[in-house]
This record gives structure tokens, C-alpha cells and sequence, in this order.
């Protein structure tokens, strides 16, 4: 058996996917590339005597370093030397997606190319004469229909002769005399200086490179007198022709694909997407687009959270009746701690988890929709208009909408986002939407501090707050630490069509695995932590308390002596300025496990009967915090840290604990100074 | 003239790209270059464009649009 690696490269929405999902039959994996947020595929296949491991790149129009998928793509090709390089064409837009495959060809790797859906270009009126083409450019070609599942054995064929013979030559677009000139002049330079580099990459394509002021390359040769000699062709360059080298290069790529093409690629209608105009009349209309997105998003929210709840109650049932078996199973009296740990600490923990998968699932079974049909660029155009205003683009709007759900797979989501910029900043203020558990907060404090007829303004005020603050952030990143030229808005709005249910499936398996794997052992952990902060160490009760204490007010003592509530004491004198005393201080620390647990806290420290617990606990509140305190706590939890399940999911979709830090300190910090000056100035007047 | 400047429907060819080099190359590698015709379907004042070059829809954001001068073709509309 002999292993050999197989790399797909291709235009974004030219079916690359759906190729892979041909290839490997749906055993993939999906990661992250170190360090960099861009999703790497990989799946195998096995064939004759080959086991064949299939990498799909991202999808990209160019291998230059001006955006993260090309650098990936590109380095992946230099760093892991893949055998066969497949490049998929997209048969309706040949000379575009060639001009991928010549900066393939300039960086000498074996290529195979696959005309994919040929066969309904050619319904639309294109003809190709793929033998000659394929003559022309002396590469193999290929034509499959991905989703029928066709052309699969030509395709394997043609990988396995490329590996059995490589190709002693490999056709590469000319530059013209002058730049060809240069070129020659830089090469033995590179090769003497950098043998290390040239072995793993022609020394052509470096000394092109080098004339295209390549920002990786010049990380990497930064010899002076190499530099100078390509800064002095740079300059000659666009004397003698008026341009940069750059851009004389990409005349030529283009001048030898329609070379190759002239005779080979024939249109005889001009191509029309009749149907998709229609849709994109309706959908990108100037009066209706903004209304038909609002409807489609209210649509996702509702299947995410309306239809998920049902999941996730049984699920939530189900960690309920676990835990419960097992306090009732457990031999009475042996290590009651251990008990606690197991029912409350594990089962809890895990369970806090898997009840959010059903939503997870639903939401990445609605991204894959959106994105699959082609609707998520419209999206993206709709929206642009207005999240431009605050320095992000359109599509950063369906993340923050998710987020007044649950943060955790709105920060996922934000995966659709390709500037890197925009993504963090989506994801820095994703927590200042208000999601479902600090809407138990505020359903127990609104009531508990408001009459009637102004409860439903406070939500309004409280969500409308969270809002604002979200815009504000993103404006104060996008000006100082996220600042920065945007990669210039340029977006291909791919053709309607209807995505099979198999690949929307697997998308959302595969992207839902990565949450219950990565997230899972994260939050697991860091609830077993809370856990024991919140019970360690132990008061000693037989000695400190008398009999007649009840459950409750045990609970309460044991509160007050770990570490948890002594942090809490601790933390008063901070957090008095804040109206805010130690009890909150408590129950604000348990919140960090999940905003929710502040009710549950409250309750605990308050020490009310468990039957009675709500209606007595907001006449307790009512009693000892004026709505004054009452609106600071709100505010403060919904702009303090989010919850450690957060600053985990953060922490995995950046690859950083400086934005996760950065995320943690600069809410809480923020949470901190708006609530003192709310409380300190609104003390003024009442 | 600037693209932004250019009603709906109408058919431009593009003169020039009047911005840096990470631009114009993204914009080569997706097909438009210089002397490339293409149509105006939208454009959503003040937000972004949508033109369609070659049967191939794009999205182009606003401060893309006003960096690409073109040159007016259809004149059989009017």
C-alpha cells in the first residue's frame, strides 16, 4: 500500500466540495490549520494499491499572500509537497478558474485538472475541445459531474499515472523578454543564498515573486543585495512598460489562458442564470431585500431556538434524571463528596453542554442552508449598507443576530466571515447581545424591581442597551486595536442552486463534532473547576452550627466557606461602589459558569425554601436592593465577562488567549466603570 | 468616470483600477481586468454594487466601486 497526498485546489463555489465529497464518500475530518482560523478538510480513499489522503484547500482565485486562504493554500503546497495537485475548474467560467491553475503550474506541482459540470455548461451553450486543451496546456483533464457522482474513475486514473509517472515538464505562462529577463537575472542569486528555500520551491516562481514584492517571500529572503538587485528590475520594469511587474505578469497569465483557450473553449450563447436573476430581482430588490432578510433570519432564530428547545428539554430531562440516579444509587454516607462531584460537577458539566447541542446542530443546519443555496452572499450585499456604518460587513450581522440565542455558536458562526478583522471584532462583541440565560436574569430582577406597565421597557432598555454598547465596541476595535484597510469587499454571489441534503448534513456534522470535541472538554473541565470552588473547602458543621439548620441555610454556610464565597467577601470593598455587596459578589462569580446560575446562586445565598423559591426570592431582592441596585446588577451582567463556555469557544475560534483575555478584561472593565457611573450618578437623583 | 457613478443596466467597459496593487490583483484574479465589460444590476446608493462580468455575478463594496473608472458602452437602450 503506498500513501500518497492529494490537494484540491479551485475558485470558491466551483464545486470543489462537492468533488471531495465524491472522492473521499464522506469520510472526512475537519480542522483548523494551526494558527490561522481557515478550515482544513482532509479524507481518504483508497484505490488499487494506493491509499490516497485527499486535502481540500481552501478555495481561493490566486495564490498571492493577500488574504489568509490564499497564504494557507499556498504554504500547504510549499510545506507538505503534495503529490498530485487536482484544480477544479468551473466549467462555466473557464478563463477565470485557469488563471488559478497557471500559478499552480508556476510553482511546478503535478496537476491534474477537472472540468466539473461541463455537461450543463454545455447545455447552456459552451463547447469544449477539453483533448486539445488538454494538449496545450500538457496537463491532464478531466470532466465529472460531482453531484451525480460521475467521472470519479477518470479521475483516479489520471491521479494514479501523474504518480507512477511524474511529468518531466511542466508548461508555465511567459512573462515577456524584459520581466523573463530579470527573472533569469535573480535566479542562481536565490539558489546560492537560499538553497533551503529553492529545494522546496522553484527558484523561478521565488525570483517572480520577488519582482511581485510578495510579502512572505521578502519575510524570507531578506538578503540586501537580492533585494536591491529586484527593487532596481521593479523599478525598470515599469519605466520601460508603464506598470508594475505585478500586473505585466497577470496580462501575461491571462494572455497564455486565452492562447490556450481560443480554440478550445467555444461560446455559442451567452451565458444566462435566468432563474437566479429572477430570485436575485425579488431577494437584492432596494425596498425588499432588507425585509425578505429580516423575515429569513426571524425564520432561523425561530428553527434554532424554537424547535431546539424541544431536544433540549428532553436532553436537559434526561442530565436531570442521571444526576438524580445516581444521588439516589449512591451507597449512603461513603464519600458524599465524591457523589456531589459526579451528579453536579460531571453530569451537570456535561450536560450544561450537550443541551446546547440540538441548537448548535440546527443553527449549522441553517448556515449550511443559507450558505449551500447561495443566499448568504445576498445576505451579506443586503446588509452591507448598514454594518458598514460601524466598520463591519454584511455578513457579520447573522452571527450577532445568533447571539441573542447563545454566543457559543454565534462565535462559531462567525467562521463565515473570511476577513480577519471583521471576525474578531464580530466575535468581541457577540456577548453584548443579550442571550437566553441573561434573559433569566432579567426575568427575575425586572419583575422583582419594576411595576407592571414598565416591565416590558426594561427589556426593551436592557436589550437596546446591550445593542448599543455592541456597536460602540466594534467602532472603538475597528479604529484602535482591530484597526486597518479592510481587504477590499469583492465577493463572487454564486448562482442559486439547491444543495443536496447529504452535503448540508455533513456540514453541519462535521462543524457540530469540532463543538462537542474542542468545547466540550474546555467548558467540562472548567465546570469541574466552579464545581470545586464552589464546595471546597468544606465548613465543618457539626461544630459551627446547631442542629436545627435546614437544608438551605447548610448550603448557605458551605457557600460562604469555599473558596468561591470567600472570594466573593473578598471582593466586596470593589464591588461596593457598585451598590453591589458580597452576596451579589457570589453569585456574580457563579455566573461566570453560565449567566443563568446567578438565579440559582441568589436562591442558594438567600437561603429561601425551595418551594417558594421564586415569589420569595424577588420580595427578598425587593427588600434589600433598591431598583436602582436592581438595574446595576442587570447591567452589569449583561456587559460583564461572559460566561467561561464563551471565553472557551473564544479562545478555540481565535487560536488565542489574548483575545479571549482581551474579551474577558475588557467587558468586565467596561461592565465595571458604566455600571459605577450608572449607580454613582443615579444615586445623585434618587 | 467612476463606476459609482453608473445607473443600473447599463453596460461599462473598465478603463482602469486607480488604487494599489493588492486591488487590482484581487481583482484580476477574479476575472476583471482592464478592457473586461461588464453590467450594472444594482446599485444599492449609498451601499454596495452588483455587476455581472462574463455570466458571473460579483458583489463590489462601495469603496471598490469608486476606484474603478470605466467607460460607458450601451447606448442601444437608449
Amino acid at each position: 500500500m503506498k500513501k500518497i497526498n492529494v490537494a484540491l485546489a479551485g475558485n470558491p463555489n466551483s464545486g470543489k466540495s462537492t468533488i471531495f465529497n465524491m472522492l473521499t464518500g464522506g469520510r472526512q475530518k475537519v480542522g483548523n490549520y494551526p494558527g490561522v482560523t481557515v478550515e482544513i478538510k482532509e479524507g481518504k480513499a483508497r484505490r488499487d494499491d494506493y491509499e490516497i489522503n485527499f486535502i481540500d484547500l481552501p478555495g481561493t482565485y490566486s495564490l498571492t499572500a493577500y488574504t489568509l486562504e490564499e497564504r494557507v493554500a499556498r504554504d500547504f503546497i510549499i510545506n507538505k509537497h503534495p503529490d498530485v495537485v487536482v484544480d477544479i475548474i468551473d466549467a462555466s467560467n473557464v478563463e477565470r478558474s485557469l488563471y488559478l491553475a497557471t500559478q499552480l503550474m508556476e510553482m511546478q506541482v503535478p496537476l491534474v485538472l477537472v472540468f466539473n459540470m461541463s455537461d450543463i455548461a454545455q447545455r447552456r451553450g459552451l463547447l469544449f475541445d477539453l483533448e486539445q486543451l488538454s494538449k496545450l496546456l500538457e496537463v491532464p483533464i478531466v470532466s465529472t459531474t460531482g453531484n451525480k457522482g460521475l467521472g470519479k474513475q477518470q479521475l483516479f486514473e489520471a491521479i494514479k499515472k501523474i504518480v507512477e509517472e511524474p511529468p518531466q515538464h511542466i508548461r508555465q505562462a511567459n512573462f515577456g523578454t524584459e520581466i523573463e529577463q530579470y527573472i533569469e537575472q535573480l535566479k542562481p542569486k536565490i539558489e546560492q543564498k537560499y538553497p533551503e528555500l529553492t529545494a522546496k520551491c522553484p527558484s523561478r516562481w521565488l525570483a517572480a515573486k520577488m519582482l511581485e514584492q510578495d510579502e512572505e517571500i521578502l519575510k524570507k529572503i531578506t538578503d540586501p543585495q537580492i533585494n536591491q538587485q529586484a527593487q532596481t528590475a521593479i523599478q525598470k520594469i515599469k519605466g520601460l512598460l508603464g506598470e508594475m511587474p505585478e500586473m505585466i505578469m497577470a496580462d501575461h497569465r491571462y494572455g497564455f489562458i486565452s492562447g490556450a483557450c481560443q480554440e478550445t473553449v467555444k461560446t455559442t450563447a451567452e451565458l444566462r442564470h435566468e432563474f437566479s436573476d429572477t430570485i436575485d430581482a425579488v431577494v437584492t430588490n432596494r425596498y425588499l431585500g432588507l425585509p425578505i432578510f429580516i423575515g429569513l433570519m426571524y425564520l432561523v432564530f425561530e428553527l434554532v431556538f424554537r424547535l431546539g428547545e424541544y431536544p433540549m428539554d428532553w436532553l436537559e430531562g434526561f442530565f436531570g434524571f442521571l444526576g438524580a440516579g445516581v444521588e439516589n444509587l449512591w451507597p449512603e454516607g461513603s464519600m458524599p463528596w465524591l457523589k456531589s462531584l459526579v451528579s453536579e460537577g460531571i453530569i451537570g458539566g456535561v450536560g450544561e453542554v450537550i443541551v446546547f447541542l440540538p441548537n448548535i446542530l440546527l443553527l449549522f443546519l441553517a448556515i449550511a442552508m443559507l450558505e449551500g443555496t447561495g443566499y448568504m452572499a445576498r445576505a451579506a450585499f443586503v446588509m452591507d449598507k448598514l454594518m458598514h456604518k460601524i466598520g463591519l460587513h454584511g455578513k457579520s450581522f447573522i452571527p450577532m443576530l445568533i447571539g441573542f440565542g447563545c454566543s457559543i455558536p454565534a462565535i462559531m458562526g462567525t467562521r463565515i466571515l473570511e476577513d480577519r478583522r471583521n471576525r474578531l471584532t464580530t466575535i468581541m462583541v457577540i456577548p453584548l447581545m443579550s442571550c437566553f440565560a441573561k434573559f433569566t436574569v432579567y426575568a427575575l430582577l425586572i419583575p422583582a424591581f419594576f411595576p407592571v406597565q414598565w416591565r416590558g421597557t426594561m427589556f426593551w432598555v436592557i436589550y437596546l442597551i446591550g445593542i448599543l454598547l455592541g456597536i460602540l465596541s466594534a467602532r472603538i476595535l475597528r479604529s484602535t486595536v482591530l484597526k486597518g484597510e479592510d481587504i477590499p469587499f469583492v465577493m463572487e454571489l454564486p448562482p442559486y442552486r439547491m444543495p443536496t441534503a447529504k452535503a448540508m448534513l455533513m456540514q453541519m456534522w462535521t462543524r457540530a463534532w469540532l463543538y462537542i470535541k474542542k468545547a466540550g472538554t474546555i467548558i467540562l473541565a472548567i465546570s469541574i473547576l466552579l464545581w470545586v470552588g464552589m464546595n471546597f473547602p468544606r465548613p465543618d458543621i457539626e461544630h459551627t452550627s446547631s442542629p436545627q439548620l435546614t437544608q438551605q441555610q447548610i448550603k448557605q454556610l458551605e457557600l460562604e466557606h469555599s473558596v468561591v464565597g470567600r472570594i466573593g467577601g473578598a471582593m466586596e470593598p470593589a464591588i461596593k461602589p457598585l451598590g453591589f455587596d458580597r452576596n451579589i459578589g457570589i453569585a456574580m462569580i457563579g455566573a461566570l459558569a453560565a449567566k443563568e446560575v446567578f438565579v440559582s446562586q441568589m436562591a442558594i445565598v438567600y437561603a429561601v425554601e425551595e418551594d417558594a423559591k421564586e415569589m420569595s426570592l424577588r420580595e427578598q431582592l425587593r427588600r434589600d436592593y433598591s431598583p436602582l441596585v436592581g438595574f446595576a446588577i442587570m447591567l452589569f451582567c449583561l456587559i460583564s465577562a461572559p460566561c467561561i463556555a464563551t471565553i472557551a469557544v473564544t479562545k478555540h475560534e481565535t487560536n488565542s488567549w489574548r483575545w479571549a483575555g482581551l474579551q474577558f478584561f475588557a467587558l468586565t472593565a467596561m461592565a465595571y466603570v458604566i455600571t459605577l457611573l450608572f449607580y454613582q450618578i443615579g444615586s445623585l437623583f434618587i | 468616470m467612476p463606476l459609482t457613478q453608473i445607473k443600473e443596466g447599463r453596460t461599462v467597459r473598465l478603463v482602469s483600477i486607480e488604487s494599489g496593487y493588492g486591488l487590482k490583483n484581487r481583482l484580476a484574479s477574479m476575472g476583471v481586468r482592464p478592457q473586461t465589460e461588464f453590467t450594472v444590476i444594482n446599485n444599492h446608493h449609498p451601499g454596495p454594487f452588483m455587476i455581472t462580468v462574463k455570466g458571473c455575478k460579483m458583489m463590489l463594496g462601495r469603496g471598490v466601486a469608486d476606484k474603478l473608472m470605466v467607460l460607458q458602452l450601451n447606448s442601444e437602450n437608449q
